[in-house]
């Protein structure tokens, strides 16, 4: 039976105790030295606690204890893609030439990690159907804003400012609505059909003047490959309006479709989940964006170019949409993804869209449907995900949470729950390519054995997790809210 | 057997699984991608190749990088180097911190929410701020953000830049205010101090319209800022926000923005135990003052302290989860999801494993190796080192005397033998254009410091 690790552990600030040190930092070069600054700028209190490095080992190991990962165990959190990360890319990322270069040392000192940036970069707009790739994104949502910023100065600079409406479908992640409005778009809310797919009756009454462009994830969350993808794209460029992938599923299109052929002028992709990065705990990740050449111009800057034999970042696009980060995008996880995809290669990268679709209809099919039912095109065959509703279990007092608590019971990690919006009691399940079928069995079977327990079994799970439920209501609760050691001391 | 059979566990099984759902073959299960969507022939891209030769391959093409500390690095501006204990990596490579997700289940994620809510709570003691989220892409992103959450709570649309704060810092800020019609007003600095300008902020001020004044403390040039709290009570009077940029290991030896008025404060995280990586990942701090409205506009993830719905143990969770997109959707106060928490972690664990002690000795070491390397620059006679009058911190400006090279010419000469320092101030300031820019930290030892000037005194 599963028992995750369970510490009673305190937090810094309770172990610590006056007079110790984890680190010695180095004797200073030369003598002392007083600021010459006002007495009012010069620190006084300083409350850090203060511990040995083994106590922070300790601590910090023990915590790593009471958490699940994608190395303990399948993760199949959907459209968020947790597959297996191969210890080759970390190994290589760990490199001392990449970890110690500096963004501003000359490019002719850096001309290896330059080139094999410039492969990714390569690869990644052959893979995409792309012209241009930019790696700077630090992570998918900042990939969407640089995207949609593209979009916006593209219009303005051809003087379409009446463009201000994006469309986006009912089923899209909730990053897409809020980077159109962090670039100042009125966000259109598609609604999904009886297939689960963009209703593309309702998208002609929605589509006209003001189009700016449309945001789609294909396939998209409900794991089906979206049917009317090529009437969609034509619609929307005849009004002028440009097209964005949001590249979140592109596992389970890859070497099978490319954005760029079926209409998109624009894609991100997030690196950690297709090119398989660790995620480290909710980041960093990385969102390059692919654009069609037409769009070159607005690409964020700089652009890393490869002249003769030399590579080298150009500063001066007329039309770019500016800055977006420091540096050169999350090169650690740049060079991991190349990695990976030299792993690949071009039949492998196919055989990893086979193998995440085959799983993901293989488990669907092993649920079963008096508990777990689909909503939508049953005709379909899922893509890499899918999505179930628990709505059928809810006549015995059970719902898509208990269901999840007592997963967590099992040393499973549940699916997204309640997402996306538009299926009732959702369970989003993506088990991607690197489970094994003894896995899959074992999931479904979990699952199912779960579905047939009572309400009054499933109330006290979670129980063999580090905490029994906690209370999410009370923490966000503002006479409770606790985000500080010293708003604990309160 | 395929190269990468080891990745892709199912290959073999594939046929068995097929044959129990009924079905023929794989492509059945993409019959509804409409032909012409569909890819013709085989992707042009690199692989497959076996882990030994991948290996060999990446050793080859970096070979020849000159990276430090083989090749001496005394480049700063946002990313700097520094020593970076060894049980940091050690932490941080624990495969149950680095390849988990999101802790969307938090009873089977304390780990990740115990060790984040250590790392806000690090961020606050170490500001004196009230709120710190778990974390943003790096410093421009939070600085961009810091001015976006304080044109939603002013409902204003300008905002006052030091001219002094680092240019990518400057540009990220511009490119994400543009399309809330935001509008940045620079701040110039003294051209012999400096430090910004109080009075031209005085007048900046007198429009009725100003969102936020952003300083850097120290500045772009290391150079401290004399009247951060004349600034701060400025915009007070006028109904601004007050945001600090900082980097954080100088807080060991200047006062905490909290206590001189910041209302947000937001920095670079990358000199608290995160390797330089060519610019990322690094890590943007964002904490906040204020009350709970306040700390409701913040951008990001924060992590929040509860108990067991029993009411007996404790226990970390997300919260406010309201304020996000999954929730929020448009209206949400920022699309960032993914951050850098694995960072964050890096992060709390060196600012646990230095401790107050180590904390303070660490800033003092590094004026102390500024303020030497800064002198032994005057002292080849062909510099003038500082160039600016005011107090610094880390980084320091300086110019050639009389001929020579200087500005891009002296960096390129530097590089070529092998010592990245020397940072041209004329990509960022037409008026710095003979102005060279160095950043000392405690990991430069004496050798380091030897290369540099004799480099110095040979081009």
């Amino acid at each position: 039976m599963f028992r995750q690790a369970k510490w009673d552990e305190g937090l810094l600030v309770e172990i610590g105790k006056e007079g110790r040190i984890g680190y010695v930092p180095p004797e200073p070069l030369g003598p002392d030295v007083q600021l010459r600054i006002p007495e009012h700028l010069v620190r006084k209190e300083l409350n850090l606690p203060s511990l040995t490095e083994a106590q922070v080992v300790r601590h910090f190991v023990r915590l790593s204890q009471m958490n699940y990962a994608v190395d303990l165990g399948i993760y199949p959190l959907g459209s968020c893609t947790m597959k297996f990360n191969p210890k080759l890319n970390d190994r290589i990322a760990n490199d001392e030439r990449v970890t110690n270069a500096h963004p501003y040392q000359h490019h002719s000192t850096v001309q290896g990690l330059l080139s094999l940036l410039y492969e990714l970069q390569t690869n990644l707009a052959e893979i995409t159907g792309m012209d241009e790739v930019s790696l700077l994104p630090a992570a998918g949502a900042h990939g969407e804003l640089v995207g949609v910023l593209m979009i916006r100065k593209y219009l303005q600079s051809r003087g379409q400012h009446e463009k201000n409406e994006i469309l986006i479908p009912d089923s899209a992640h909730g990053t897409n609505p809020a980077s159109a409005a962090m670039a100042d778009f009125d966000v259109i809310t598609v609604p999904s059909d009886e297939r689960g797919m963009v209703s593309f009756e309702d998208l002609k009454k929605l589509v006209g003047k003001k189009t700016a462009g449309m945001m789609m994830t294909v396939p998209n969350t409900l794991g089906l490959f979206e049917e009317d993808i090529l009437k969609i794209s034509k619609l929307i460029h005849e009004n002028g309006g440009l097209m964005y992938y949001d590249g979140a599923n592109m596992n389970a299109i890859l070497g099978r479709v490319r954005p760029g052929d079926i209409g998109f002028d624009i894609v991100h992709m997030n690196l950690h989940k297709t090119f398989s990065t660790p995620h480290g705990g909710g980041g960093p990740g990385s969102g390059p964006v692919g654009v069609k050449a037409f769009l070159r111009e607005y690409m964020p800057v700089p652009i890393l170019e490869k002249k003769g034999e030399s590579y080298s970042w150009r500063h001066d696009l007329p039309h770019t949409i500016g800055r977006i980060k420091e540096g050169y995008g999350n090169v650690g996880v740049l060079i991991r993804a190349l990695s990976y995809l030299l792993t690949l290669g071009p039949e492998g990268l196919v055989d990893v869209s086979s193998q995440s679709v085959v799983a993901s209809n293989y488990l669907l099919r092993k649920l079963e449907k008096q508990h777990y039912q689909l909503n939508h095109g049953q005709n379909y065959p899922r893509k890499h995900e899918f999505v179930v509703s628990a709505k059928p279990l809810t006549k015995n007092g059970v719902n898509a949470l208990r269901v999840a608590k007592a997963l967590l019971d099992e040393g499973l990690h549940p699916p997204t729950i309640y997402f996306p919006l538009i299926v009732d009691e959702a369970m989003m399940v993506e088990p991607t390519e690197s489970e094994p079928v003894e896995e899959l069995d074992r999931y479904a079977e979990a699952m199912n054995s779960i579905a047939r327990r009572s309400a009054e079994e499933l109330a006290s799970s979670p129980k063999n997790t580090s905490v029994k439920t906690l209370d999410e209501a009370k923490a966000s609760h503002p006479l409770t809210l606790r985000l500080t050691w010293r708003s604990q001391k309160k | 057997m395929k190269k990468y059979s080891h990745l892709l566990p199912n290959d073999k099984y594939l046929n068995q699984m097929l044959t129990s759902m009924g079905i023929s073959s794989v492509d059945e299960l993409f019959t509804d991608i409409p032909h012409e969507a569909r890819l013709k022939g085989k992707l042009n891209v690199s692989g497959p190749m076996g882990q030994m030769e991948i290996e060999r391959k990446f050793r080859d093409a970096l070979s020849t990088d000159k990276v430090h500390p083989s090749s001496p690095c005394f480049l700063g501006g946002g990313i700097w180097p520094h020593y970076i204990p060894a049980a940091v990596n050690h932490i941080i490579s624990r495969s149950e911190f680095y390849t988990s997700y999101t802790s969307y289940q938090p009873e089977i994620s304390q780990g990740v929410l115990q060790a984040l809510f250590e790392y806000q709570s690090l961020i606050c003691e170490l500001g004196n701020m009230d709120a710190a989220n778990a974390s943003m892409y790096d410093w421009p992103t939070a600085a961009a953000e810091a001015v976006r959450m304080a044109m939603r709570i002013t409902k204003k649309r300008r905002v006052v830049v030091s001219a002094a704060s680092g240019f990518e810092r400057r540009k990220v800020i511009e490119t994400y205010i543009e399309p809330a019609g935001g509008k940045v007003v620079e701040l110039p600095f003294n051209a012999e101090t400096g430090e910004t300008e109080l009075h031209e902020a005085e007048m900046a001020l007198a429009e009725q319209d100003v969102a936020a004044i952003y300083i850097e403390q120290p500045n772009f040039f290391g150079v401290i800022e004399s009247r951060v709290r004349e600034f701060s009570e400025l915009a007070k009077r006028k109904g601004a926000l007050f945001i600090v940029g900082v980097e954080p290991t100088s807080l060991g030896i200047l006062e905490a923005p909290g206590n001189y008025g910041a209302d947000i404060m937001v920095g670079e995280g990358q000199p608290l135990g995160i390797s330089m990586s060519y610019g990322g990942p690094s890590l943007g701090i964002f904490a906040a003052k204020g009350d709970l409205n306040f700390i409701r506009q913040m951008p990001g993830r924060i992590i929040g302290l509860t108990s067991e719905k029993d009411g007996k143990g404790k226990g970390y969770v997300m919260v406010l989860q309201t304020r996000e997109q999954h929730i929020r959707r448009e209206k949400a106060t920022s699309n960032i999801c993914t951050n850098q928490a694995l960072m964050a972690i890096a992060a709390a664990s060196y600012i646990a494993l230095l401790g107050k002690e180590g904390f303070i000795r660490l800033a003092k070491t590094i004026v102390a190796n500024s303020h030497y390397v800064s002198k032994r620059i005057e002292e080849t006679g062909r510099y003038i080192s500082p160039f600016f009058t005011s107090e610094f911190y880390s980084d320091f400006a300086f110019a050639r005397k009389g001929e020579g090279p200087r500005g891009h010419e002296l960096f390129e000469k530097l590089a070529s033998k092998g010592v990245h320092a020397a940072l041209p101030l004329g990509w960022f300031y037409n008026e710095l254009k003979e102005v060279n820019m160095i950043s000392v930290t405690e990991a430069h030892n004496m050798r380091d410091v030897e290369l540099l000037t004799k480099a110095l005194l040979e081009v």
